[in-house]
Formats: C-alpha cells, structure tokens, sequence
C-alpha cells in the first residue's frame, strides 16, 4: 500500500530514522555486527551499522567483509529473520498453584511486549512474516505472538545483491519488496528512497528531511534489484513440489541424505517459517507452584514424534523426509502455499552444507512441478 | 484476550480400574460457567494435565449427552499417563478440549454400523457404541468387533456379553492367544470380518487401533465392497497443543489433533503404513 510518493533521505541523515522511530515510542532494531554474523540487536545511533559489510554465503559457510563503500545494508542476510521477534524462543504461558487443600490455581501469564521498530528487513523476512501469521493469527489466535506482532514496526530494505545462497526468485518472494512493511527502503551510493508502506509511516516520515527523486535514482533503485534477482544462482524446482514429494517417499535419496545429515536442527533454528515447539512443565522447588512455559522444538528430535514408547520418526532419514515435505509439501495443503521463502539460512547454516534447492530437485527430478 | 494454552480445573469425582492397567476418570469442571459452556463430540480428545507433571491428549469414552462427568479411559504407558492412573478421587487436574474432529456419527444415521477395534480396549470406539445404544432407532445393525493379543487383555467382558445379547447386534471377539475359557475366536482380529453380518453398500465403518490392523481390516473390507469413503479411523500421533500450532502431531499434510483424530479412510489411505509419518 503506497500511501505517498517515494521521496529520498540523505545517508549523513539516516540517524533522523532512528531518532523519529525512537521518539514515536519504539525500541529500534538493526543490523549489528556480533560473532561475526549480522544479527539483528538494539540500534541507537547509524555508526552502530554495518557499514561496507557483505555477507559471502555458501552451503556451511558464511562470512563477513568490509567492502570498501560506505553502504550500510550491502549485506544480505545472517542467521535471523524475525521469527526470535514474534515466535520468542522461550515464553511463559501460564503458571499453577496448588493450595493445601489440594485445589489448583490456573494462572494466565500476560504476554509482554514493547513497541519495536526493526530497521533492514528483507523481502523473504517478510514474506515469512506472514506465513507465521498465517499459523499463529489467523486459526487459533496465539496471544504472544499477537501481541509481540501488534507493536511492530517495519522497516525494509530492497536486496541490491544476492548471497550464492539466496533462491527467492524461485519462491516468488523477492528480491524486491512489495507489501508487508511500514516503510520501504532502497539503498543508494548516497542515501535511500524512502517508499510508505502504511498509515502508520506518515507520522514518522513527517520527522525526516526528505527531498525529491530523480528519475534516475528510481531508475537505479530498480537496476539493483533487478542485479540482485539476476546473481541467484540456486532455485528450486517449482513453486508448487507438493505432489512430486509425496510421490517420491520412497526415493534413495532421503537415504543419501540421511548420511550427510547430522540431525542437529540448525535449519529449524535459522528457518523463517519453521513453528514447532515444546512446552515444559516446570515445578518450583517447594512443590507449591509450577511454570508451564514452551520453547522452539524441531522435528530432527526424537521426541518430536514420541508416542508411548514408541518413535514415529526413529531415523535421519524420516525426520530430513518430515522437514522437506511438511516445509515443500504440506504447507501446501495447511496455508495455501510452500513454506519456504528462499532466504537460504537452511543452506548457509547447516553444517553439513546441505542444500535444499539441490535435496528437492533431486528428489522432484523426472517428476512434472 | 485467552490463552489458548491454559487448562480449565476439574475434580476427579470417580477413578474406575478397568484391568490390563486401564482406568476410566470421571472428571467435572469445577467452574460451573465453564461446565455449561464445554460440549463434545465422542471422538473428541481433551488435554488432561497433571500437576507438576504435565499434558497428556486423552479422548472422551462418555456419552456427550451425559456433560456432568467426563469420562476418560486411561492405559498407563507414559510419564504422565502413569501418574493420571493412580489419581484418587477429589483430586485436581487441569483440562483443555475438547480438540479435533470426533467420529461422523450424524452422517451415518440409517446405516448398518461397524466397529472394528484392535489391541487393548479402544476407548474412542466404546464411545460410539454407547452413543449408538442410546439412539438405537437412528442406525441399523450394530456389528462390533474386537481383536486382543492376549485373552486376558479383554477389559469389559461384561459388557460385551450383555451387547451380544441386544437385537439386530452382533459381537465379535478375537484373541491372538487364548487362555482357558475364552469362548471366542482365536486369532486375529482382521479374519472376524468372515463372520460379520451387515450391508455392505450401506454402512459404516469406524475402526481405531494399530495401525497394521486399521489397514489390513480396511484393505479387507474393500475388498468386499465396502466403499474407501464408509470406513472411518481413529488416528494417534503425538497431540500436544490441541489446536494445530506445536506441530507434533503431523502425518503428512495433516494435524491429527485438528484434521483428525478421526479421518475417512480415503483421506489417508495414501499415506497409511508410510513408516514415518
């Protein structure tokens, strides 16, 4: 929803954005350097960005380099999206009692969130964003989750390159970005085009010094894009690999897989969309109280799938198979399309270097998408 | 706004052993609005938590017309389903429910009705015969069928002799290996069906239990002109939201707490016996 016209922001400006977000209530957001890794962490002033850093992907690997410009979002991605923002890792959910005459107390455990404006998000966080809403808004309402997702404030910024891992072409969910933020970005050698995406963006827009675009700046905001669709390398093999998964079960590939497969989860951890999770039960010490709280599971677990003693899933090879065809298949049937947005973190964060684009086109191969 | 996650208190009014370590709990809500508000549908599963200890998805065996106790029959396999089995009387638990899809009892009025169960005394398929007993003039013929390993895994013996007693009802019992007076068949459960007397073209099925009897009882029945679409399964898998979100309990593109438990057979026939799923 374009609610004004694109207007540009001077880099030696960009703090105006964090001071406006910051000034509206917010907690803000962006891009940091730590351990090596962009992760997303508390911004209060534009000298905290990464500035002249890119990202080299590849299956298993990723590092960071200082370039030798002065832009601040070169970068692709690192290990998170938002999910950790909305889908905490760990959350209480409620808390009992039991009185001495043996009643139990059920207590509800309010959500908390604040107001967080996040600055750098990309076109398949976003489109993520909203297969996570999908799960947790829009059947049953997931009261943290709504919560959480209420005080966001979006601020995205169009891709200008590609990792060797990215494939979102191939999922149709970027590298541009088309709805789902407050504000859209596009990063320039001297500063940004500055696009609203909601209502909510006029007020902060209001506090920046804005000035008008050539059509030259528009024309170079769109090439960039274009040069980061054109640097995918990786793809997957169709938009829709539903029937072609649930045809292939018994293909010795899941096999093959099986014995690069460590089972460890990175894939889940670093997975936009991924939503499994456990809740624990936890009683106080005296006895007289227990927390009841959840935290992200994964289906690579043993006891992802443990029923009375007996493990539905018991090897690599049925849990990698579970991942794929629930991740490629069965979203299918459960929201209306594939869960994955080709960020490509399972790729660059598996240890192993395990390739999805490359498992589901082995797997699919000969088969019509 | 709720939690969806947060359980409802109930009192135990009644522990009941059922032998082969199986008890039924009579369970109430404690809160009265709540109590007037919870219905179900026999099929239907609720959380049951424990304190201190946990959930564990148990499905309802009462009748859904009888809401002051809500019956659960228990076998005690797990961590918390251990605990839940030797729960006394007054005691406190937490319930959340009822969850999923029941059996499709208000399609398949006027039909021949089949119950098929294997292993220990199947709970959800008890419910659909009570139900059934209650409003007998809605359904034809009852054919009930039961397959144990052992015969002295039978719980409720009674029950099923005061069944085969009732008009237009037929009972049959197998035990893969019998003890001495074990009056009926012995062998698995799937060969009952040579026996069972019931309109093929106009009946259905509802089956719960292992799942290599599910299938081999449904390919049976196929093949003797039962229709994939009359036959109905009971599915279990690890249920532990209730409602979709925690995605333990999928099987293939499905939630078995929310698109099951029950499901028409020619919704997963595809899929059953898949190992890994």
């Amino acid at each position: 929803m374009a609610t004004t016209l694109p207007r540009f922001l001077r880099r030696e400006d960009f703090q105006q954005l964090i001071d406006a977000l910051r000034a509206a209530g917010y907690r803000c957001l962006g891009p940091r350097v730590k351990e090596g890794a962009i992760v997303f962490d508390t911004l209060v002033a534009m000298d905290q960005l990464p500035g002249g850093y890119r990202d080299r992907q590849a299956p298993g690997e990723y590092h960071l380099e200082r370039g030798d410009d002065g832009r601040l979002f070169a970068w692709v991605n690192g290990p998170q999206a938002l999910k950790p923002l909305t889908f905490t890792p760990r959350e209480t959910l409620w808390r009992a009692e039991r009185r001495d005459d043996g009643t139990l107390h059920l207590q509800d455990v309010p959500p908390e969130a604040e107001p967080l404006a996040v600055i750098g998000i990309r076109s398949c966080d976003l489109a993520a964003l909203a297969l996570q809403d999908a799960h947790f808004l829009h059947k049953t309402v997931d009261a943290g989750y709504r919560a959480r997702r209420e005080k966001l404030f979006l601020v995205a910024m169009n891709c200008s390159r590609s990792a060797a891992t990215c494939f979102c072409v191939s999922t149709g969910d970027g590298p541009g970005v088309h709805e789902g933020a407050d504000l859209i970005l596009s990063e320039l050698d001297d500063g940004f085009i500055v696009q609203a995406g909601s209502q909510q963006a006029g007020s902060i827009l209001s506090r920046l010094s804005l000035h008008p675009l050539s059509r030259e700046q528009l024309g170079q905001a769109e090439q960039e894009i274009q040069t980061a669709a054109d640097q995918q390398q990786r793809g997957l093999p169709g938009r829709n690999l539903r029937d072609s998964l649930f045809a292939n079960l018994d293909h010795p590939r899941w096999s093959e897989v099986a014995e690069r497969c460590l089972s460890c989860g990175n894939c889940v951890s670093v997975c936009p969309t991924c939503f499994c999770h456990a809740t624990r039960e936890q009683p106080a010490l005296d006895g007289t109280s227990t927390e009841h709280s959840r935290q992200w599971d994964s289906c690579y677990t043993a006891e992802h799938s443990y029923i009375h003693g007996l493990l539905i899933r018991a090897d690599t090879r049925t849990r990698y198979r579970q991942w794929l065809t629930h991740k490629l298949g069965g979203w299918h049937d459960q929201y209306g399309r594939s869960g994955c947005v080709g960020c490509g973190r399972c790729i660059t964060w598996c240890p192993v270097g395990i390739d999805i684009t490359e498992e589901a086109t082995a797997i699919c191969a000969g088969e019509d998408p | 706004m709720s939690n969806a996650y947060l359980p409802y208190q109930a009192e135990v009014l009644k522990q009941v052993p059922e032998g082969s370590s199986m008890v039924t709990l009579g369970l109430r809500l404690t809160d009265p609005a709540q109590r007037q508000r919870y219905r179900f549908h026999p099929g239907q599963f609720n959380m049951l938590y424990v304190y201190g200890v946990g959930e564990v998805a148990i499905s309802l065996s009462s009748d859904p017309d009888q809401l002051d106790t809500l019956e659960h029959t228990i076998r005690a396999v797990g961590r918390v389903t251990r605990v839940l089995s030797a729960i006394e009387p007054g005691s406190r638990l937490g319930l959340r429910g009822p969850y999923g899809k029941g059996w499709p009892l208000d399609q398949v009025e006027g039909r021949d009705i089949v119950v098929l169960t294997g292993g220990l005394g199947c709970a959800p398929v008890v419910s659909v015969i009570n139900y059934i007993l209650q409003r007998r003039e809605r359904f034809r013929r009852l054919v009930i069928m039961q397959g144990v390993k052992h015969s002295a895994d039978l719980i409720w013996r009674e029950r099923y002799q005061s069944w085969a007693k009732l008009p237009e009802t037929q009972v049959l019992l197998a035990a893969d290996v019998a003890g001495s007076g074990w009056p009926w068949h012995v062998g698995r459960a799937s060969t009952l069906l040579d026996g069972a007397q019931f309109d093929v073209s106009n009946c259905a099925v509802m089956m719960c239990g292992p799942e290599p009897m599910m299938i081999g009882s449904a390919e049976s029945l196929v093949e003797r002109g039962v229709p994939d679409r009359d036959i109905w399964l009971s599915m279990e898998r690890n249920m532990a939201c209730g409602f979709g979100a925690c995605g333990h309990c999928q099987f293939g593109p499905y939630f078995v707490c929310q698109d099951g438990p029950v499901f028409n057979y020619s919704d997963i026939k595809w899929l059953l016996g898949n190992k890994g799923f």
